[in-house]
């Protein structure tokens, strides 16, 4: 199994490498070759697409999922991973060489509903939602929903909570905001790619989730940010722990990494879920890049090195448009000094 | 009618060779089976070591506990595939006796050739139809009347979603009434005309002369509901869009369930743990024994039903 995936791996990279050959880019002829998360996919295909036109430099990338760009790094197979979730300490040790987290956009997971008869955005508390995904909370005008709706008129219909059926980062990020605002999510269902939810009906992708309730009235479900914005989804205010309902947005998601810098700076891993920042959306989350600190090969560990830098700075002008969050200064200093930390042979590699 | 075969003139080594060539390709599929299920056997190994016998006995799967109980999966293949074949048996019969007794010229000729449409569509397009036709229709109309004229029966309580274990049945229904209708209609073509006739000769009403013919095709026609259910054994994209992924055990047909086909295609991608990863390959080896043990019984129930009557079942 998994040495027919590297095998398969292996041939791509070189059918690829093959073929780069004859493009006349600028200088360099390194090509790179990355596996991992889906999430970011569309930005980093747009940046590979601009770094390739600038410098020359090819980057190839199959977006696969997050666990199986970890493995494949874990294999030697690819130079970079990519992951929507960072490596556990556990995970980490079991890595052959220590291993860099470099997170490169951020993203928000969203409550999208279907609720035709009320107008005004949906507002929830931390525990309604919980109470929703546990199955507690089962119809709309439970009062723990309508505490925080005064003046709205929410109706007596069955509350249908959406989740996806497959593993997923976003279903990683959502538990983990659960398990971290309501001890009874944690102790029962925890966090993880995939739980046993206790509740529900499950559909597979966003694409699914966002299906099943744009069909059913009454139902609520979590998908990204960017999903949610490209389909005009109708998406609920959530209340941070600082006691505001925020709207879901770019703006409000790079508020919450932000609030999260000072533990960031400790430990690039930090969770950003529930950070406490006035205008912080509660459920956001970054996306790693994972290289290892020691490159085997020189000129690649020079060109990855590179590109980080490039995609830290000028390519958050990208991220946008694409309905990412950018990431904070605070940040991208924090990504500065783990770039400045990649090395080949002992030797550092960054040139800034 | 048949003419004898010229003397063999090349001598033994030519035949030798040809049937050689000949067993070998059969061989091949004998090895493809066995290949699977080592591998798949293989690769289950840890989950069968760590979790035994409890793996089909319980009902919590829990990838963040690293505990897995398949038994909400089984249950979901087993009862989802029984729904289909309840939907599927009766209108794919029907329509294949229509077909070979009734039918004639354009009529048959226009309805073989939409079954055979209806054989050739991808499933992701039944999941589609099921997804965004049959599950508004069953939310709005159909579950709702089940609920209020039958809903002091347990398979009918519950909230109408829409998609769940009926949804799920229906959609299997029409996927699998194709292959039911075209092979029993074939079996019964094969019937001799003498069988229909002389019955008719004794005085046997039509309906009658048709009853005596399925009674002949039974064992072709059984067999056909065993390809039939073999397809709904392990269909997988269709049932994952429209079946609710839940892993709970419910007596509503109305709630959401899951298979084993749709649990695998679902989580495998993202299974990093090693337990995970094999309790997921575990799930294909019990699917392999299942389809082996389902193939088996209908088998066996063919011997039983037609008890020695080698040369009917030889003539199908």
């Amino acid at each position: 199994m998994k040495a027919n995936k590297i095998l398969a791996a292996a041939l791509v990279a070189a059918v690829l490498a093959g073929c780069s050959g004859g493009g006349g880019g600028k200088a360099s002829s390194v090509v790179l070759t990355g596996a991992g998360a889906t999430f970011p996919y569309p930005i980093y295909s747009k940046w590979f697409e601009t770094y390739h036109e600038s410098t020359g430099v090819q980057i190839n990338y199959q977006s696969i999922g997050s666990g199986g760009g970890i493995q494949q790094l874990k294999a030697g197979t690819v130079d970079f991973g990519a992951s929507d979730a960072a490596l556990s300490d556990d995970k980490l040790k079991e890595m052959p060489h220590p291993v860099l987290h470099i997170p490169m956009v951020a993203g928000a997971v969203v409550l999208a509903y279907n609720m035709p008869e009320i107008t005004q955005p949906l507002q929830l508390t931390p525990q309604a939602l919980a109470g929703i995904f546990m199955g507690t909370v089962k119809t709309w005008n439970d009062p723990a929903i309508k505490a925080a709706n005064p003046g709205v008129a929410l109706p007596a219909t069955a509350v249908l909570a959406v989740h996806r059926s497959d593993g997923s980062g976003t279903s990683n990020i959502f538990t983990t905001y659960l398990s971290a605002v309501s001890p009874d999510w944690k102790s029962k269902v925890g966090a993880n790619t995939s739980v046993a939810w206790p509740a529900g009906v499950g559909a597979k992708g966003n694409e699914g989730v966002s299906g099943q309730v744009k069909q059913t009235p009454g139902s609520i479900g979590y998908v990204e940010l960017a999903y949610a914005k490209q389909n005009n989804l109708a998406t609920a205010k959530l209340q941070n722990t600082l006691g505001a309902f925020v709207e879901p947005s770019l703006a409000s998601t790079t508020a919450a990494i932000q609030a999260s810098a000072q533990a960031l700076a400790a430990d690039v891993r930090a969770s950003t879920v529930n950070a406490a920042g006035p205008d912080a959306y509660p459920i956001a989350a970054l996306t790693f890049i994972l290289v290892y600190e020691d490159q085997n090969d020189a000129a690649k560990g020079k060109e990855i090195a590179n590109f980080l830098t490039w995609a830290i700075h000028q390519g958050q002008d990208e991220v946008e448009a694409l309905q990412y969050a950018r990431l904070p200064a605070e940040v991208v200093t924090v990504d500065e000094g783990s770039i400045a930390k990649l090395t080949s042979g002992g030797k550092p590699l960054a040139s800034r | 009618m048949r003419r004898p075969l010229p003397p063999r003139r090349r001598g033994p080594t030519i035949d030798g060779v040809y049937r050689l060539v000949l067993a070998s390709a059969a061989g091949v599929v004998f090895l493809i089976v066995a290949l699977i299920a080592v591998e798949v056997a293989h690769g289950a190994m840890p989950s069968i070591r760590t979790l035994g016998f409890g793996f089909l006995t319980q009902t919590q799967w829990d990838p963040v506990a690293d505990h897995y109980g398949a038994l909400p999966y089984l249950y979901g293949t087993l009862v989802s595939s029984l729904l289909a074949l309840i939907i599927a048996v009766p209108l794919g019969l029907g329509s294949a006796v229509f077909l070979a007794e009734l039918a004639k010229g354009k009529v048959a000729a226009t309805i073989s050739f939409v079954m055979e449409l209806l054989a050739a569509i991808p499933s992701i397009v039944y999941g589609i139809w099921g997804f965004f036709v049959l599950a508004p229709f069953l939310r709005t109309v159909l579950e709702p009347w089940l609920i209020s004229n039958f809903g002091y029966l347990p398979l009918f309580r519950g909230t109408p979603f829409g998609i769940g274990m009926l949804n799920a049945g229906i959609v299997l229904a029409i996927m699998i009434v194709p292959t039911i209708v075209s092979i029993s209609r074939e079996v019964l073509l094969a019937i001799p005309r003498t069988l229909r006739e002389g019955s008719l000769a004794l005085g046997a009403t039509r309906a009658e002369a048709i009853g005596i013919t399925l009674d002949a095709a039974k064992p072709g026609i059984l067999g056909s509901v065993v390809l039939a259910l073999g397809r709904a054994l392990g269909e997988t994209m269709a049932v994952t869009m429209v079946i609710g992924n839940t892993n709970r055990i419910s007596a509503s047909l109305l709630d959401p369930s899951a298979t084993m086909a749709s649990v695998i295609a679902n989580e495998f991608t993202e299974a990093t743990g090693a337990l995970y990863l094999s309790a997921l390959i575990q799930i294909a080896l019990v699917l392999f024994a299942v389809t082996i043990v389902v193939n088996a019984l209908a088998r066996s129930l063919v011997w039983l039903t037609t008890g020695g009557r080698r040369d009917i079942a030889a003539a199908t």
